[in-house]
């Protein structure tokens, strides 16, 4: 979750847009669930008030109940996850992401999807220009393959068996 | 990264590019959540810009204040930078030089951490100031954080005092798009100016200095261009008798809630920029012209404190806000709403769901050697200190966690303590400390214990890093902040010349041999000649990439012995053994594991063994656990 914290802010420059974005570090890193907040638009605070989110990004199915109230009414939710119970977006970006080799870009194949479906506040090139920002060389490559992958999945397709 | 352009920074990145911005030639630090970014990024900015400055990572926070201080001395400007407890540290100096004042500008950077969320404490750091009678800033974001520094060094330079900049983590750890200034190296001599009765003063021209320091802060006080400032002027005209007074994120929190609630209009918005000493005609107005007054800061009341007549006051001393814990804008909204007569927000109700709580990485070394402690010495007592390592406490391996290198004297107290009661010989004592935790303040302890007839078995974890706080080095790694060669100091040397004589360097992956020393020291610790017994627990961290590609690899897989009785989950408690409740057994999270193989010794049903080249079928369950 904080390599998209990045990406997300860098996009947010790069469309013209000022932005605001917090993270969790130091003890909670160790294996303890990681929150972060990004806020793009004129705001003062690095928070996200309880019940006023647009979008929340899920890259542990576990957390989605521990950090469901930050989501404002008609707020999104997109999940990282082989299940789909109809309640909200899904795609198994982690199993997307080992399938290629790269598990750790399990987060960038959300953002894809995420972007495929329009659930964000910029254009596809936003991103895709912010990613050589950010990382170069070969990681730069899996990177953009694993955006790509989360792009084109169709709801209803399933990853080959792991 | 050009001047003139805009930046998405870390708000501790907009900190150092502020230090370089504004003619910093010394940067010294000690790592601490969350200020340890501040020093590595001016090493990084330094770098990329050819920036001659010269940084550290100083073996602790009170070192740090004194080199950095000692450069300000020669008219250069000078910054170091702490998280909030390590100010603690480095007070000694700090209360000195108030008084003593400086010459070229001195910024004391010290962040705090509400909440807390990763300390032991939640202290105020500005509080700190008041204590030390110099000025402090706080600032509400990382733009604010990196406009505040050439204003700080500039009023450091006029007045001659050390000045502090108070960022907290919702500053130090937020990102924000910044406009960058230009690079500014300040032609300036290095000097040093003789002035004894300033620099060496004694008790009696303390007194002298007191006088002076004294005057300095009433006219900071005055000083308009950083008094506070009216955020809604439009406000002002109105016949509004309340108000509110912030500074920090917390003014942040507070100046977006009212724009949500469209109180701007008429409800009046202070930010305080520089909390102490606060502007008393600021004090008096607000005092005369309001009738009442919400104070909403963190973590301590010390614009509040400032601020007489107390009947007009509600913030953290009345109850008004929380006096423990961080203002998020949930506790703000709320506190702000009973403030002004408003009904409470209706907040849908956080579930509570099981939280992961951290837990050492898969294949830490740490993990071996906690887990060989309670095998060796299950019914000990365990003082412990501050780094990965405390997380210990999930093995049951960790009692005491109070402040850096603690450990030492503490397990030193508890020998005494039941040495000089009738029962003579107390329970077993094995302390574990981290190697920076060591070097920063267990070196002193460790001669007094030895010189004080203590007897424990300390257990140094060297992983040869400050690994909780970014794999910092330290001065066994063998060089310095920006990478260059230094002297290795060699931990053993250094324990020896404390006066230890049973002294072993052992790598805790070799379980039964580490258990078995463990024992051995526990031995000679009660001999009637015993004393403090040191084992070296030599294993780099494998968070390091060499280090973990140098180490053997050995793969291992959990056969059908495995009953499910858990002792691996529980008591070893790897991150890579997952618990399948449904089929009572334990299976390897192939993406966690590491192949360290420490785990062979732990299972008593002998489940677990070296992989054969034939792989088993049955290892990973439906339910796939995601990586952390």
């Amino acid at each position: 979750m904080l390599f998209l914290v990045r990406i997300l802010s860098e996009a947010a420059l790069i469309a013209g847009l000022p932005v605001l974005s917090s993270e969790t570090h130091g003890m909670a890193q160790r294996g303890g669930t990681v929150i972060s907040h990004v806020k793009i638009g004129p705001f003062h605070s690095p928070l996200i008030r309880i019940g006023t989110a647009d979008l929340l990004l899920v890259l542990h199915p576990e957390n989605l109940e521990l950090h469901r109230h930050f989501l404002r009414p008609g707020g999104q939710i997109l999940v990282n996850t082989k299940e789909n119970n109809g309640a909200y977006h899904t795609i198994d970006a982690t199993g997307l992401a080992t399938e290629i080799g790269a598990p750790v870009t399990a987060n960038l194949v959300l953002l894809g999807y995420a972007l495929a479906k329009g659930l964000l506040f910029c254009r596809e090139e936003h991103i895709r220009r912010s990613l050589p920002r950010l990382s170069n060389g070969s990681r730069l490559a899996v990177n953009l393959k694993s955006l790509e992958l989360g792009l084109n999945w169709k709801a209803g397709d399933k990853p080959t068996s792991r | 990264m050009k001047a003139g352009e805009l930046e998405i920074l870390l708000g501790n990145e907009a900190i150092a590019r502020g230090l370089l911005e504004n003619g910093c030639t010394m940067a010294t630090s000690y790592p601490g959540t969350p200020a340890s970014e501040i020093l590595s990024s001016v090493v990084e900015m330094a770098r990329e810009n050819g920036y001659r400055i010269h940084t550290e990572w100083s073996i602790n926070e009170k070192v740090a204040f004194e080199v950095a201080l000692a450069n300000s001395y020669l008219g250069l400007r000078s910054a170091v930078s702490m998280k909030q407890v390590g100010l603690n540290v480095a007070a000694d100096p700090l209360m000195s030089s108030a008084y003593t004042g400086v010459l070229g500008g001195f910024l004391v950077i010290s962040a705090d951490d509400p909440g807390p969320y990763s300390s032991q404490t939640e202290q105020d750091s500005r509080f700190l100031a008041m204590f030390a009678k110099i000025p402090v800033f706080d600032p509400a974001s990382p733009r604010q954080a990196k406009e505040m520094i050439g204003t700080a060094f500039e009023l450091s330079e006029k007045y001659q005092l050390p000045v502090m900049l108070r960022p907290t983590t919702r500053v130090c750890h937020a990102r924000q798009d910044v406009p960058l200034g230009s690079i500014l190296e300040l032609e300036r001599t290095p000097r040093f100016q003789r002035d004894p009765g300033r620099w060496a003063a004694t008790p009696g021209f303390r007194y002298q200095l007191h006088l002076q320091l004294n005057e300095k802060l009433k006219q900071i006080g005055r000083e308009i261009n950083i008094g506070p400032r009216l955020i809604n002027p439009k406000a002002r005209a109105g016949s509004a008798t309340q108000c509110v007074v912030a500074s920090g994120v917390a003014l942040a929190h507070v100046y977006e809630i009212m724009e949500e609630l469209e109180l701007l209009e008429r409800i009046p918005l202070f930010q305080v920029l520089v909390p102490y000493p606060l502007n008393p005609e600021f004090a008096g107005e607000l005092l005369q012209d309001f009738d009442q007054i919400l104070v909403v800061e963190e973590t301590y009341p010390v614009i509040e404190l400032q601020l007489r007549h107390q009947d007009k006051i509600a913030g953290r001393l009345t109850g008004a806000v929380p006096n423990a814990g961080e203002l998020d804008p949930l506790t703000i909204e709320q506190s702000l709403r009973r403030f002004l007569g408003l009904a409470p927000a209706s907040i849908p109700e956080p579930k509570e769901a099981k939280e992961r709580p951290p837990t050492l990485c898969a294949g830490c070394s740490h993990r071996a050697a906690f887990y060989a402690i309670k095998k060796a010495m299950p019914k000990a007592i365990y003082p412990s200190d501050i780094g990965c390592y405390t997380l210990g406490l999930n093995l049951g391996a960790v009692d005491t966690c109070l402040c850096m290198g603690a450990c030492i004297s503490q397990a030193a107290g508890f020998y005494h303590g039941f040495a000089r009661s009738e029962l003579q010989m107390g329970p077993p004592i094995v302390v574990t400390i981290g190697d920076s935790t060591f070097f920063h303040a267990g070196i002193p302890a460790l001669i007094n214990a030895v010189q004080q007839g203590a007897r424990f078995i300390l257990v140094i974890l060297d992983n040869s890093t400050t690994a909780m706080t970014g794999f910092q080095p330290t001065p066994g790694s063998g060089k310095t902040a920006d990478g260059s060669p230094a002297t290795m100091f060699d931990l053993f040397e250094i324990v020896k010349a404390c006066g230890v004589t049973f002294i072993h360097e052992a790598d805790p992956y070799q379980l039964p041999e580490f258990i078995a020393l463990i024992k051995e020291a526990a031995i000679y610790c009660r001999k009637p000649d015993g004393s403090v017994a040191v084992i070296i627990a030599k294993h780099a961290c494998i968070m390091d990439k060499e280090a973990l590609a140098a180490q053997p690899r050995i793969k291992v897989e959990i056969g059908e012995e495995c009953n499910g009785c858990r002792i691996c989950v529980d008591q070893f408690e790897c991150p890579a053994l997952i618990y399948d409740a449904e089929g009572n057994r334990v299976y390897i999270d192939r993406l966690l594991c590491i192949d360290c193989g420490v785990c062979l010794e732990v299972c008593p049903s002998e489940a677990i063994k070296k992989a054969n080249k034939r792989q088993t079928t049955k290892t990973v369950p439906k339910v796939h656990k995601a990586k952390k």
